[in-house]
């Protein structure tokens, strides 16, 4: 652990590295909160995989990745509405149909233009390459993302907990789903060189449903899932580096190992401490 | 006395096939008035088409002297309990207090002004010693009851309640009953979506009998008359000996 330390003092990737994976930590932990209330994880799955094509166009023309990642989730989620409202398909059925398209036009424009080792960068993240310029525009996002939910706070509550009354007194509730699609899209734009592509889904929901298992406050469960993403993301650099692991798999587990623990534990929800209820009752009833 | 809702000529369809057809009416201010009819008859997609929370085909609808749309924070509505997810990470007090969220506009926060008000509406429905649990962990009256409050801290002049008796205790339909009759009394206009005919005439002042098209609407005893019941319920014959014999 102490080298792990002088290590961060000494290199400034790996301070880079460390500031990069605990913003993303910090906001999909936040984000993830209101997918998973919601019942979005796989729209979360979905809309960060959409993202592809966008970073690729981006590319090619040069420009910021955010604006092509934006552009091509809001797209992809507008599609899903779309093909959801307008047929007999389930809405799982069409978030497969509309992410595997943009995920598969992603890796097309991705493997013509530029070689294959950019494409594996952004699918599994390598946060140790981390340049300046990532760093920045992460703490940027994060403070968009964290200043929104901020702002919106209430807006989004009553939409996610009781959308009819929300819609009833005049909020525009699929503006605030759109919104949400955006700021799922920067989470996910935030997240590529930490977990890349494939493993934000796990970073939106694994810390925001362990704190979920942990409290029956809103409030609570958002600061207690930045507070897991941000445990997840400085231990599983920290394992990455010292055992040369890939560093998004290392964090997702890290997560996952928190989840699990909540799962068993948690004072309310827990596993075990259920059972002992479960056998005291039960005891006390013969 | 002003009329809290003109209703003419509504038509409302779900994917292309009809479910209100022609329905007009109108409710006078500080009225309680009972949608009943038979399953199916469309009345809860009414009280969702007054709200726009379903397209309507066609139609006018007056609300408190005006368009709904001015209107919309003057009223409460209560969703049918099905309808919530008693998982989600809230407790009572918090659920009350969002009561005051449309008069608070965007970006503002509840305040103590807020919060006083919400306890004051919790004490209303003698809720206040659960003000720390999360919803899902009362009764299904007790829920109910909060979301009673929750309206209540709205400070509506309409209130639309859709089957709010579903699946709760004798002692919490009594109290609702109570604190529905107080606010008529006070000038309020309660709308209530009911499936139980029995107690319909005790609970409210009129009564809007609707099987896609509107039956009847007027006091409780012009409505409730055999012919009327027939017309509505036809079909459910098991229901209507049952009304017959009483």
């Amino acid at each position: 652990m102490m080298q792990f330390i002088e290590a961060v003092m000494q290199y400034g990737f790996l301070q880079k590295a460390l500031i990069t994976s605990v913003m993303v930590g910090i906001i999909s932990g936040v984000v993830g909160c209101f997918i998973i209330l919601r019942g979005m994880a796989l729209m979360g799955d979905a809309i960060s995989h959409a993202v592809l094509p966008g970073v690729a166009i981006s590319f090619m023309l040069g420009i910021n990745i955010f604006f092509g990642a934006v552009t091509t989730g809001i797209l992809t989620a507008i599609g899903i509405g779309f093909i959801n409202q307008n047929s007999r398909i389930k809405n799982d059925s069409s978030i497969g149909i509309m992410f595997t398209a943009a995920f598969a036009v992603g890796i097309i424009l991705i493997t013509v233009l530029k070689s294959s080792t950019d494409l594996y960068h952004i699918l599994f993240g390598n946060v140790l390459a981390v340049r300046p310029s990532d760093m920045w525009i992460t703490l940027i996002v994060g403070i968009i993302v964290l200043v929104s939910v901020f702002l919106f706070y209430k807006e989004l509550l009553v939409s996610s907990f009781d959308p009819i009354m929300s819609q009833a007194y005049g909020l525009p509730n699929k503006l605030i789903h759109y919104f949400l699609m955006v700021l799922l899209t920067l989470v996910t734009v935030a997240s590529l060189q930490t977990v890349g592509i494939i493993l934000v889904v796990a970073m939106l929901i694994t810390p925001a449903s362990t704190a979920y298992l942990l409290t029956d406050r809103l409030s609570t469960m958002i600061f207690l899932s930045a507070l897991c993403g941000t445990i997840s993301a400085v231990i599983g650099l920290y394992l990455s580096f010292t055992y040369n692991l890939a560093s998004g798999a290392t964090i997702v587990l890290v997560a996952t190992a928190l989840f699990f623990a909540a799962f068993i534990f948690s004072p309310k929800q827990g596993l075990l401490l259920r059972a002992i209820r479960v056998n005291r009752q039960k005891s006390a009833v013969l | 006395m002003k009329n809290a809702m003109t209703v003419s000529n509504l038509h409302v369809s779900y994917y292309g096939k009809e479910v209100l057809q022609d329905i007009g009416f109108t409710i006078s201010e500080g009225t309680s008035v009972g949608i009943i009819g038979p399953n199916g008859a469309g009345k809860s997609t009414l009280l969702k088409s007054l709200l726009n929370l379903i397209p309507k085909d066609k139609g006018d609808i007056t609300i408190l002297g005006s368009t709904l749309k001015e209107v919309r924070k003057r009223i409460a509505y209560v969703p049918q309990r099905s309808t919530i997810d008693w998982d989600f990470p809230i407790t009572v007090k918090d659920t009350v207090l969002i009561g005051t969220y449309p008069t608070l506009g965007i970006f503002k926060r509840p305040g103590r002004k807020e919060k006083e008000l919400a306890l004051k509406c919790l004490e209303k429905v003698d809720m206040v010693a659960f003000q720390n649990r999360q919803i899902g962990e009362l009764s299904g009256g007790q829920q109910q009851r909060v979301f009673l409050a929750r309206a209540l801290a709205q400070q509506a002049d309409l209130f639309l309640l859709d089957e709010p008796f579903v699946g709760i205790d004798a002692t919490s339909e009594e109290m609702i009953v109570n604190i529905l009759k107080e606010l008529r009394d006070d000038g309020k206009t309660i709308i209530v979506v009911h499936h139980d005919l029995n107690k319909a005439e005790k609970y409210f002042d009129e009564l809007l009998l609707l099987n896609k098209e509107l039956i009847a609407k007027g006091r409780v005893k012009e409505v409730f008359t055999p012919k009327n019941i027939v017309s509505a319920y036809g079909g459910q014959l098991s229901f209507l000996d049952e009304v017959m014999a009483k």
